[in-house]
């Protein structure tokens, strides 16, 4: 999509009549995408980072930049430990596995990064996927089968919906957060077969977090198994940083815990975490287990080091929630309305209007020296447009100033706020 | 009254609060073509018609219903 990537010496495609060509269906995106970029605003979806200076810093378009929508959490990019890992890694076991962890693929740091999260969950059992994505996509449609159920919260992630699309089950939707509704769809399935409750400790649009407590009881009380996705709270929510489960007391009450490389942990990869006795069967059943490359060894190896120092990062944690009590409270003040009215998470969501105005704000920001996610439907809640901020752990006092600061300017050249 | 009279009617009512182009009503009306529902509504719509008929309609099933009138006999048979 970036012009820069088209090459001169490229041949010249050779035409297909509209109606047979596959990509007419993308006219319309193609046409949109087109309208916003001439209404002379940068394109959202299209910002390259030149040079990254630390996990809250940045260089775009020559100009240095504060990291406001990274799910860099924790800080963990730039941490030596987890750098020396990486770079040991690739010397002693070479740049990629070339293969299925089911066969070749295999290392001693693939072995190790689950021996980490055994120990960091304190499960029996881990499972590690080559992205967070591939882990709900494999876990979700593994699990359940045909003829059984997969009952989900409205707001899941694109990754969770396409597991069950993937997979053969049922499946059933609830209103978002909504534990009466959960219990109601629960009571009219059929009592015989096997059933999975999709949840997630954080939802990432929004910042908001599950009643985790009140529905997994009604998902026990039916009979149901439960799945929880803990992207957006490894690390920081419960005693040992599990997740939102462990911060309402549920452990020991959920079958399967599904986490991500990529956020607090700070390279890339998913897993799934249980205590279930033959749960170790996923390796031998689970397509986008078996059938893709694994992890390089670099990456499983900064990704142990990395998930071990976690779970002793008591003051990160601190200072991550401090920050985004000091970024909630401020823009709040600054008449802002934000997707939760008290700091839930680490993730800030500004709720704007219309397109315009989100896309106008996001570049004012841009220009100010500031990079948030701009979020749009379908991948939104509702239809809205947001302008979604996550804090992080290495983000210093001055800087949440210069953030709050930014976001006063902004608004107000764009009448989003008095 | 029919079963299915009395379904169609009472499904024609649920639709009304999303019908914002106030489309005129028969069975062969799509939701995604003639109603033009975003997938929101639907799920809103959907949620409406299960507490309704105390019923699921499970996404599976939602995939194959386009009108209005297989809406109707998709609830006669899940009332069975």
């Amino acid at each position: 999509m970036t012009d820069s990537l088209q090459t001169a010496d490229a041949p010249v495609f050779e035409r297909i009549a509209p109606e047979r060509d596959l990509m007419s269906k993308f006219d319309g995106l193609i046409a949109e995408r087109q309208a916003l970029l001439d209404s002379g605003v940068r394109d959202p979806f299209a910002i390259v980072m030149e040079q990254v200076l630390s996990p809250t810093e940045a260089v775009i378009q020559g100009k240095k930049t504060i990291l406001l929508g990274t799910y860099n959490y924790m800080g963990m990019t730039f941490d030596p430990d987890v750098i020396a890992a990486g770079k040991d890694a690739l010397d002693t076991f070479g740049s990629g596995t070339n293969g299925s962890r089911m066969l070749n693929g295999t290392f001693r740091d693939h072995m190790e990064v689950e021996q980490a999260l055994r120990e960091f969950y304190g499960t029996s059992g881990a499972i590690v996927f080559s992205t967070g994505y591939m882990a709900n996509l494999g876990m979700i449609s593994t699990l359940a089968g045909r003829g059984e159920y997969i009952i989900l919260d409205a707001d899941s992630h694109a990754s969770i919906y396409d597991g069950c699309s993937m997979g053969a089950a049922e499946i059933v939707r609830f209103r978002h957060n909504s534990v009466e509704d959960l219990d109601k769809r629960l009571g009219r399935l059929p009592p015989e077969p096997g059933k999975l409750v999709v949840l997630e400790g954080v939802y990432s649009m929004m910042g908001d977090i599950a009643p985790l407590k009140e529905m997994v009881a009604v998902a026990k009380k039916h009979g149901a198994m439960v799945l929880v996705d803990e992207a957006h709270s490894m690390g920081f929510f419960g005693a040992n940083g599990r997740g939102v489960y462990e911060d309402q007391g549920l452990e020991g009450e959920v079958d399967f815990v599904v986490g991500t490389f990529s956020k607090s942990v700070g390279t890339v990869g998913g897993f799934c975490v249980s205590n279930h006795p033959k749960f170790e069967a996923i390796r031998l059943a689970c397509r986008p287990y078996i059938f893709t490359a694994s992890l390089p060894p670099s990456v499983v190896a900064t990704a142990a080091t990395s998930i071990r120092k976690l779970r002793h990062a008591h003051n990160k944690r601190q200072h991550l929630w401090e920050n985004a009590r000091r970024v909630h409270d401020g823009l709040t003040q600054l008449g802002f309305t934000l997707g939760t009215d008290t700091p839930q998470s680490a993730i800030i969501a500004v709720i704007l209007p219309t397109q315009e105005q989100a896309v106008g704000m996001w570049q004012a920001l841009l220009e100010h020296g500031l990079y948030v996610n701009m979020a749009r439907p379908p991948a939104t809640p509702a239809g809205m447009y947001l302008l979604r901020c996550s804090l992080c752990a290495e983000h210093t006092g001055e800087q949440v100033e210069r953030i709050v600061d930014m976001f006063a300017q902004a608004g107000r050249q764009m009448s989003v706020i008095p | 009254m029919s079963d299915r009279q009395e379904i169609e009617k009472t499904v024609r009512r649920l639709i009304e609060p999303f019908n914002k182009k106030g489309v005129a009503l028969t069975d062969s009306t799509t939701f995604a073509g003639d109603l033009e529902w975003d997938s929101l509504t639907v799920m809103d719509f959907v949620a409406a018609v299960e507490d309704e008929f105390d019923i699921i309609i499970t996404m599976n099933m939602q995939a194959e219903i386009e009108t209005v009138g297989q809406l109707v006999d998709a609830v006669g048979r899940l009332k069975g």
